[in-house]
């Protein structure tokens, strides 16, 4: 396969990832703005860090607004993250690569581009929020669901798994990281009204308000959360699951390579060990933030070292 | 009156559109514009789209498909085939005299200045036998009709002709939405064009590639007008889309970086023009091309389709000498009539031309897809007389043609069924032997009246069948 194409297909798949998780993180800003008593528009600061875009923000905003946040969010094309600019990089990407993907693939690709572009062509009102976010969550997994049900499992299917985990986990690394204070132990074990309304918050960015009942017997408690999303692998956002899923595509890539192994496979395997090995205790006592930052910042070395080992660019 | 294909002046079908004329008149009108939005549907949904320069809010635009399918009859088909034939034979041998012995310079038939100082004439090829001695391997010949049985050449296309992904598309969206016509009508064949166009260039290889050779196609990018066909293509050879940035030259191979390290490349089925193709060899800022390239070509270790040169086929000023070109190489008169030119050039001519400004069609010599020329009879007057100082300043950069009366195919609109004009781009692939895809690219002016079919100028296209005997 060529270079381009391996780095078309991880980078289409990244975008759709980001997309969605935008999406998502509005989602779970408007609620916050629902259900808080007395919430402000100050909250957005936070809903903008969790995308990694509160500078850029504050560069074209004097104000922050929960409008104007859920629209440079959503909309703004000047905002490279923003949900709108993310599904036209990710099927620009995709014409490129048009020729790996399956015409159901490329098809909910475009149709995505073609619905979103039209829904998003002006402002929403707010009370279609609700609405235009369902559908933008609702297409990405249509173009997920293409990709799952017609593509060989070969090589093109494994960069677009790879970029696929690499930016979830980065997303879940920086949603955690916004908010790490209010998991800190030091400031209660039990939650108060409080805390127990920033968790939720956290666990609806990841769709994971209703699996924690789950996995962790209903009350929510800080430590679980931290282990529902960095160790628990039967958690699809979590740290570990993304590594598992990280490592046995790239091991299915060496595979198919004749057993190639690169520096990437190296860090990938050391990252899962120390995600499968960890505990939350010990997490928390080397300091919750300095892991993420170490995590997001090894997260991105690994996706250097992929571009590199299979030729992405020139 | 132009000609219409379909219909006589009786309003009686012509005998290949009798079946379909029949079909056409049960029809409900409602139903039939749901099917026109259905196949615009398709087209969005598929990304069948295509690139206008200098239009930052409409990049990607669909062309206007018309469900109404121009239909030729085998006869009628058998006689342009023969003409088709006969004529991109000429341009293969006419390339290769020019760029070695130029005897039909030395025979006095064709001015030495005309290929020498043309711009599409490559001195780099001069000497140089392609693989397989094919420079043509994709040609794409317009042709229009005026009457019952006068086709003329338009064009002949030799550079890098497009268009044969609408061909294709077209076919499979009428093949979707009207199975029943397939039933009713007999029509050839038009899908074996990807199949026969990855044969047709395996078969022009460098005579040292062993084994299988490795084709792909080599595009602008993305953001080029045509890239839908590009992708299309190489998707439906099942060989790889690169992009200059993939390519590089090394060990004397032209070889694309793969996510195991370099592999090279035998045929490059070329969609970039010559002009960047090489940056080391033409233009110096090409970003496109792939430095070197040229110095493979000619060591004989990659084969380049279209080869690079051939463009001056499709300069007017030659065009205008297809004639003598024709009788020249193959020793008989063209079967298929060239439209009657003026070359400004030429101060007799270019005086007419100035007189009858206003019956004549002028276009550019290196002019294409209907930009920079004037359509004198529908032109205003101050369109007219500021098109023809830039012509007494330019004279030789300007050919002029009489208005033909193009022939009409019905399109269908809201109320039913309106005649427009239309022109018929046939693909013809040369490589050890010549294969003319029967049917090919009808392009429609939508406007009522207009000439211009060009998709750029809002022109559409239509399925279009040859049916057999």
């Amino acid at each position: 396969m060529l270079g381009r194409t391996a780095n078309g297909l991880y980078w289409m798949f990244r975008y759709i990832e980001r997309a969605e998780n935008i999406a998502r993180l509005v989602d779970a800003g408007l609620r916050v703005s629902l259900t808080r008593a007395g919430s402000s528009d100050e909250d957005w600061h936070g809903v903008l860090e969790s995308a990694g875009v509160r500078e850029a923000y504050s560069e074209v905003h004097d104000k922050m607004t929960a409008s104007d946040a859920v629209d440079y969010l959503l909309r703004d094309r000047t905002n490279l993250s923003s949900v709108m600019s993310c599904i036209e990089a990710g099927r620009n990407n995709a014409r490129m690569v048009r020729t790996a993907l399956t015409r159901e693939t490329w098809e909910a690709t475009n149709e995505a581009w073609i619905d979103l572009k039209a829904r998003m062509s002006r402002k929403p009102k707010a009370a279609d929020l609700p609405e235009l976010i369902g559908v933008i969550k609702h297409r990405c997994g249509l173009i997920r669901g293409a990709f799952h049900g017609s593509m060989l499992r070969n090589e093109i299917y494994n960069f677009a798994r790879i970029g696929t985990f690499i930016e979830r986990a980065d997303n879940t690394a920086r949603i955690l990281d916004v908010k790490y204070y209010v998991l800190l132990p030091s400031v209660s074990q039990v939650g108060s009204a409080l805390d127990n309304f920033q968790w939720e918050s956290i666990l609806r960015s990841v769709s994971a308000h209703r699996s924690y009942g789950w996995v962790y017997d209903g009350e929510y408690q800080a430590s679980n959360i931290a282990d529902m999303l960095i160790l628990q692998v039967q958690m699809p956002r979590s740290l570990a699951y993304c590594y598992e899923k990280i490592v046995s595509n790239l091991h299915y890539l060496s595979e198919d390579y004749g057993g190639e192994r690169l520096t990437a496979h190296d860090t990938a395997d050391a990252i899962r060990t120390m995600l499968k090995r960890g505990s939350v205790t010990e997490i928390m006592d080397q300091g919750l933030h300095e892991f993420l930052e170490d995590f997001v910042y090894r997260n991105n070395q690994l996706s250097a070292e992929i571009s590199d080992g299979y030729r992405f660019y020139q | 009156m132009a000609f219409d294909e379909m219909l006589t002046a009786e309003n009686l079908p012509r005998p290949p559109y009798k079946d379909y004329h029949e079909w056409y008149a049960a029809q409900d009108t409602a139903h039939l514009i749901r099917k026109t939005q259905d196949a615009e549907n398709i087209f969005r949904k598929t990304g069948i789209t295509f690139a206008v320069y200098g239009h930052a809010d409409s990049s990607e635009k669909l062309i206007p498909f018309d469900i109404i399918p121009r239909i030729i009859s085998a006869r009628e088909w058998r006689k342009l085939a023969q003409g088709i034939e006969q004529r991109v034979l000429a341009l293969n041998a006419f390339l290769d005299d020019i760029y070695h012995k130029q005897e039909i310079i030395k025979a006095g038939r064709i001015p030495r200045e005309l290929i020498e100082k043309n711009v599409a004439f490559l001195p780099e090829m001069i000497g140089f036998k392609p693989p397989g001695g094919v420079y043509t391997h994709i040609v794409g010949t317009d042709i229009v009709r005026t009457g019952e049985d006068q086709f003329y050449v338009l064009e002949d296309n030799a550079r890098t002709p497009s268009g044969v992904s609408y061909m294709l598309e077209n076919r499979e969206t009428m093949m979707q939405m009207f199975p029943e016509l397939f039933t009713l009508n007999k029509v050839q064949r038009v899908e074996d064009y990807p199949r026969l166009l990855r044969q047709s260039l395996a078969a022009v290889a460098p005579p040292g590639c062993k084994g299988k050779p490795r084709v792909a196609v080599l595009t602008p990018g993305i953001y080029n007008s045509a890239y839908y066909e590009h992708s299309f293509l190489a998707d439906q050879m099942g060989v790889e889309l690169v992009e200059g940035s993939d390519l590089r030259v090394l060990d004397g191979k032209v070889q694309m970086r793969t996510t195991r390290g370099y592999e090279a490349i035998d045929v490059l089925y070329r969609r970039v023009d010559d002009d960047f193709l090489d940056p080391l060899t033409f233009r110096p800022d090409s970003a496109l091309g792939i430095p070197g390239i040229m110095d493979v070509y000619r060591a004989g270790n990659v084969t380049i389709a279209n080869a690079p040169g051939t463009g001056i086929c499709d300069d007017k000023a030659i065009y205008s000498y297809m004639p003598e070109i024709v009788e020249f190489y193959t020793g008989r008169k063209a079967l298929l009539e060239n439209v009657p030119t003026w070359r400004c050039s030429e101060p007799a001519s270019l005086k007419y031309v100035l007189e009858n400004i206003a019956d004549l069609v002028i276009k550019e010599v290196h002019g294409s897809g209907g930009y920079g020329m004037l359509v004198g009879p529908t032109a205003t007057k101050k369109e007219r007389s500021d098109f023809a100082e830039k012509l007494s300043a330019r004279p030789s950069n300007y050919i002029a043609q009489p208005t033909l009366a193009l022939s009409t195919v019905p399109i269908f609109v809201n109320k039913g069924i309106a005649p427009r004009h239309v022109d018929l781009r046939p693909y013809v692939l040369v490589s050890d032997k010549v294969k003319i895809i029967p049917g090919g690219l009808t392009r429609v002016a939508i406007k009522q009246g207009s000439l211009v079919v060009n998709s750029s100028q809002g022109g559409g296209t239509k399925d279009t069948w040859v049916l057999e005997d």
